[in-house]
This record gives C-alpha cells, structure tokens and sequence, in this order.
C-alpha cells in the first residue's frame, strides 16, 4: 500500500515534468514563440549534451564553484563558531538569538551592490554574498542545535562524572548535530543559489556570468543549456547535501 | 542492624528557591537530617513538591542545599562523586544516539576505566538486568520498562556502592513496575548496595525498603521513619502479606494529612501555615 502511493507520487511528479516539456515543444513548433526568446527542446538539449561532454565550460564552472566552497567554507566556520560561543551563555542567547534571527530576514541580496564597491566585481563579492547568505541558517541552528540540548541528559551525564570537555564532545555535540546538520544543508544550497545570482547581476567570470552574455548575444539555445547545465548542478548538490544530512543523522540516531 | 554503620549523614538540610521575602520564595525543604546505614534501602515517601527529589539531588551533590549539609563516609558533599554515587532517574536519561551498552560504557569512559574493562562490566551489568540480547539496540527500540532496566544497568556498571534513585518506575504501568520491583529485590539483595529510593507508591516503598522515611507537605521535613523487618531478596509472597498490609496502611494514614496539606496549599494562594 506504502509503496503503491510512493510510486504515484513519482509517477505524479514524472508526468509534471512530462507536461512543461511537453508545452514547450509545442509552444516552440513553427510560427508560435520566437525562437530568441524561447529556443525548442532539441537545440537547447544538444547544447547542454555538448557542455557535458566537453571542456568549455570548466574554466567558468571552476570559478563558481571555488567561490562557492569558499563562502561555504568561511560561513560554517564563522556559524558554527559564534553559534558555539553563543550557546555557551543563557543570556547571550536570550540576546543575539532574536537578534541574528531579525538579520536573517533582511533580504541579504540588497547588500550585493555594496559588496560591489567594496570587493570589486571579481570572486570576492561572489564570496562575500554566499557567505552573508549561508551565515544566518548556519548560526541560527548552531544555537538552537547546542543551547536547547535536553537539561536530563546534561544532568544525567554531571551524575556521572563528566567533565566539561567529556560533556561537549559526548552529550552536546551528538544532541545538537542533527540540527546543526540542518543548519549546513541549509547554507550549503542556497550560498549555490546566492552566487550564481551575484553573477548574473555583475561579474567577471562564472556560471551566472556565462548565462547573462550568452543572453546578451542572442545565443538563446546555447544560453538556455548553460541554465538546463545550472539547474542540474543545484538539482545534484541538492540530492548530495540531502544524503549526506541523512546518512549524518541515521548513524547519530 | 546490630553494627549499623552510617554511610550517609543528612544534617538539618535546607533548600529554598527565590530570596527571602519574595512572595514567590519556596521553601522545598526544611531542616531535614536522616542517616543511613551501608547496605539499607531507604524509601522517601511523600507528597508532591515536598522536596524528596531535591533531597536526592542534594545528597548526590547535583544541587547544593541552601543550609546544612551532607556527609558521604565522613567528607562533605560538593559536587557529583560519581566514583561513590550512581543515579537512576525517571525520565528516560538515555542517549538517543547510542546503543545500549554504548549508554553503558560512556560512565566509564567518563571516569577513566579501561577500554577492556568497560566491555566487560557493561556486558555484566546488561545481563544483570536481563537486557544481555538487546546490547546493540538503541534506546528507541526498546520498550519503557526496558529503558529503565537499562538505566539501572547504567548505574551499576559503574560500581558505585551508592544508588540513588528517582522515581525510576514512576513512568511505567503498574503490572511493569510490579515485576522490576521484584526483580530489583532479588538484584539489589545480591550487591549489597546502599540505596534511597524516591516514590509515590506506599506498596513500592513497603515491598523493597528496610526503612521508609516519610516526608511533610513542603517545606519537607522528616515526619517519621518507618522500619520493614523482612529480609532481601523479598519475595511476591510478601506482596500480599498482611504485614506489607499493615504497614502500607500505616504510611496511608501518616501521609494522608499530609497530602490534604499540600492540595490545600494549591488551593491557597497565601503563604499558608
């Protein structure tokens, strides 16, 4: 039965899919869209086909994705830090925890001009915005994962003798993690998704950048399979992040 | 009782919450003093919020009293002396993310006992509570009953010669808790530990304690001592004993004035008597 309404979601989510591929072949037949706007399927397939086979695209991908690991990398660090160092207190987290969490809904992409002029139109304001961006989800469940860990298990392991480092390493950070893990996902993704906006709006090189002057050039099919190619990354790194949180979680418990 | 030795000495140990003169303050405790002898099983009994789990915690160092203290085999109580005192709680206190004798071990890990030596006790302490076929499951998977078996197992691994536990089965159904009362009859016979065990249940406290000590309505103060003479391990026999009888009635009507107390003292909002 389980099983059965598993595999018609599947089937539901596949026939979505089917039906915009669909609308899209029809809508770009002969005489309906113009092919500068919305180029057909076939093209915009061969093109991303061609990205995948051969090497044009690196040197914008290697770009990308080293800012990408960069502003991942400096926020989870930076998060994870100061979440710790908040956690440790009650009233810092009574202070910067509604505080951090009103940061975070400030939409961080407004700052992207400012990171402009600061950090010139190279990577580092690509950087700059993913890290912004990843920050608030990373910290926020540092300190919710560390400073909310269940009061029995801390009192359980006092009883036992534990000592400050014995406490953190085998009753906070297990407690916290699954939620901490989140928290990563989290900024993972979407410091993808804020780079690649950075560079649709102002760069010297990347994904984004290759997308906005294919399109400023009219090569629209070739334009469209570097988003198809986009796409698919955000789609994989989605799925990897995903699995790695499961796997993460299942052998904590 | 003839060579009655005091392990743990209790002196006019008090515990209140809030300041003096804020009408909020709560006095838990009162002036409480009480010895106990190496090798008893003393009950707490009493009723709700008299303080007999802040007494535990007291004793086991957990939480420092207000006035008075507590002396374990001569030194005074500072802080947890996990080398003397094991717990048991009554909230399910095991680690989520580890397997049982995992759960296990990690008290030892804490206070330095050999990784060789770890397994084995674990393993010893698991069998001891009948939970040897289930070593490698986690907490979740196991049912209540087992859970604070296991707990129990957890507490003497560490071989301590002092167990303090609250309310353990309080959680549990009252045919569960029928069957790991005697069960911890039969165990706690075997090891000669020293024991105070905080409950709600008269039957629980009459069926496995020597002593059991009846508590006020907050503030707690010691009300009586009541002696079972039976010997451990008990068995279910002595469940339906007119001895067990007569002596859970006795507790009734010492508590029962006290229970109107504290529901009257719900009532009110007042600072009361």
């Amino acid at each position: 039965m389980k099983s059965g309404s598993r595999l018609a979601q599947r089937l539901i989510q596949l026939g979505v899919l089917l039906v915009i591929l669909g609308a899209w072949y029809w809508g770009t037949l002969p005489g309906r869209i113009n092919p500068l706007l919305l180029p057909p399927p076939a093209p915009v397939f061969r093109n991303f086909w061609v990205l995948l086979t051969t090497s044009s695209i690196w040197p914008d991908l290697f770009v990308t994705v080293r800012e990408w690991v960069t502003a991942f990398l400096i926020a989870a660090v930076s998060g994870c830090s100061l979440g710790y160092i908040i956690s440790r207190s009650g009233y810092a987290v009574k202070v910067f925890d509604p505080l951090l969490a009103g940061l975070y809904s400030i939409p961080a992409i407004l700052l992207f001009p400012l990171y402009l002029l600061f950090f010139g139109l190279g990577p580092g304001s690509k950087i700059a915005i993913g890290t912004t961006i990843a920050f608030f989800p990373i910290v926020l469940n540092t300190i919710a994962g560390l400073a909310y860990v269940d009061k029995a298990y801390i009192t359980a392991a006092k009883s036992m003798g534990a000592n400050n480092l014995q406490m953190f390493w085998s009753v906070m950070m297990p407690a916290a993690f699954p939620i901490v893990l989140t928290g990563l996902r989290l900024g993972c993704i979407i410091a993808f998704l804020a780079i690649l906006g950075g560079e649709t709006i102002s760069s010297l090189a990347g994904l984004g950048h290759r997308i906005v002057s294919l399109a400023e050039n009219m090569e629209s099919a070739q334009m469209f399979g570097n988003i198809l190619f986009a796409i698919a990354m955000a789609f994989i790194i989605n799925g990897v992040v995903s699995f790695v949180e499961a796997r993460g979680k299942r052998g904590m418990q | 009782m003839s060579r009655a030795e005091t392990v743990i000495r209790v002196e006019g140990v008090s515990q209140a919450f809030g300041a003096p003169g804020d009408p909020r303050r709560v006095v838990a405790l009162e002036s409480a003093s009480l010895d106990i002898t190496r090798g008893e099983l003393l009950c707490l009994i009493g009723p709700s919020g008299c303080g007999k789990s802040t007494l535990l915690n007291i004793i086991g160092g957990l939480a420092a009293p207000s006035t008075g203290t507590v002396t374990i085999d001569g030194q005074p109580v500072r802080g947890p002396s996990p080398q003397k005192v094991a717990f048991v709680f009554q909230e399910n206190t095991l680690f989520p993310w580890r397997t049982i004798i995992d759960n296990v071990k990690l008290g030892m890990a804490f206070q330095g006992v050999a990784k060789s030596e770890r397994d084995e006790r674990a393993f010893e302490s698991l069998k001891a509570v009948g939970l040897a076929d289930f070593t490698n499951h986690y907490p979740s998977q196991l049912s209540g009953g087992m859970k604070q078996r296991a707990q129990l197992a957890r507490a003497l691994g560490l071989q301590t010669e002092i167990l303090l536990m609250d309310e353990p089965f309080a959680a549990l159904d009252e045919q569960t808790r029928m069957v790991l009362g005697e069960d911890l009859s039969v165990l706690l016979a075997r090891t000669g530990k020293t024991i105070i065990f905080v409950t709600h249940s008269l039957v629980e406290a009459v069926f496995l304690a020597d002593r059991v000590a009846v508590l006020t309505a907050r503030p707690g103060k010691i009300k009586k001592i009541i002696h079972v003479e039976e010997g451990h391990p008990r068995k279910s026999s002595f469940m339906t004993s007119p001895k067990l009888t007569a002596l859970r009635n006795e507790l009734y009507a010492l508590l029962h004035d006290e229970i109107r107390k504290t529901m009257s003292q719900r009532g009110e909002t007042s600072e009361g008597a």
